[in-house]
């Protein structure tokens, strides 16, 4: 049992982390390209709505944000304990929740966008 | 007749200080923050649209538009490429490694081909967001 459990969190926090690393850079330059005035046309509102409110679209975002949340969570766990936090079971539980909770947020809000 | 055991004394907070590889697994730790910031962001994101206006997209895309946010930004992207997505893609081998029967698949393949991928994937959601 606990060996499974191990396999599920860890299979998570590697899909989260590969498809962080392959999607964030780009989100990143987006981000930077918007903060300096050179907001992409594929941004402006029309264009974006549309996508998000696309099911291929939803599906995008809701995975990539999700698996994300929890890849965050499962390294801030090992942080926490890196940095002499002993009391793994209410970290875990802390940390796992917020990436929880954040996913719902997310689900929420895509399930409004229309 | 029991001594007391000497521990050896460890800062909690700056034990990695002592250690180049220590070091740099921890700055590899620390992008779980910037994965954090910005699935937050993309969330708040979300929530703009989701009231259905273009003025709150507007409003949230604006938000980002200060000298703070773009330092972030550039901050940002700098190190999350070196610390999680070079460092990610480089320990991909070791993680899973490729093996044909005997023959055991060269890491380097396996990198090289992940930056392809990346690079395609990247030029994909550029071309998404109307960059080109």
């Amino acid at each position: 049992m606990a060996v499974a459990k191990k396999a599920i969190v860890w299979g998570l926090f590697a899909a989260g982390g590969t498809l962080s690393s392959f999607v964030f850079p780009a989100l990143i330059l987006l981000f930077l390209l918007v903060a300096t005035g050179n907001t992409p046309f594929g941004l402006e509102f029309d264009r974006i709505n549309a996508f998000a409110a696309s099911l291929l679209g939803k599906a995008c975002l809701f995975v990539v944000i999700s698996l994300s949340l929890w890849h965050a969570a499962h390294r801030l766990r090992v942080v926490f304990h890196d940095f002499g936090v002993r009391k793994d079971a209410i970290v875990a539980m802390a940390v796992y929740l917020l990436a929880g909770i954040g996913t719902l947020v997310a689900a929420f809000y895509l399930y409004q966008i229309h | 007749m029991s001594r007391q055991p000497y521990i050896r004394p460890i800062s909690k907070t700056t034990w990695y200080m002592r250690n180049g590889r220590y070091k740099v697994y921890m700055r590899r730790e620390m992008t779980c923050l910037l994965v954090a910031v910005y699935s937050v962001l993309l969330i708040v994101g979300l929530a703009a649209l989701a009231e259905g206006s273009a003025e709150s997209w507007d409003a949230f895309l604006a938000s980002q538009q200060n000298p703070f946010m773009i330092g972030f930004h550039a901050l940002a992207l700098i190190y999350f490429l070196i610390y999680q997505t070079f460092a990610w893609f480089e320990l991909a081998p070791k993680a899973m490694p490729l093996q044909f029967g005997e023959r055991k698949l060269p890491d380097s393949y396996i990198v090289i081909a992940h930056y392809i991928a990346w690079a395609v994937l990247s030029i994909f959601i550029f071309w998404l967001a109307g960059v080109f």
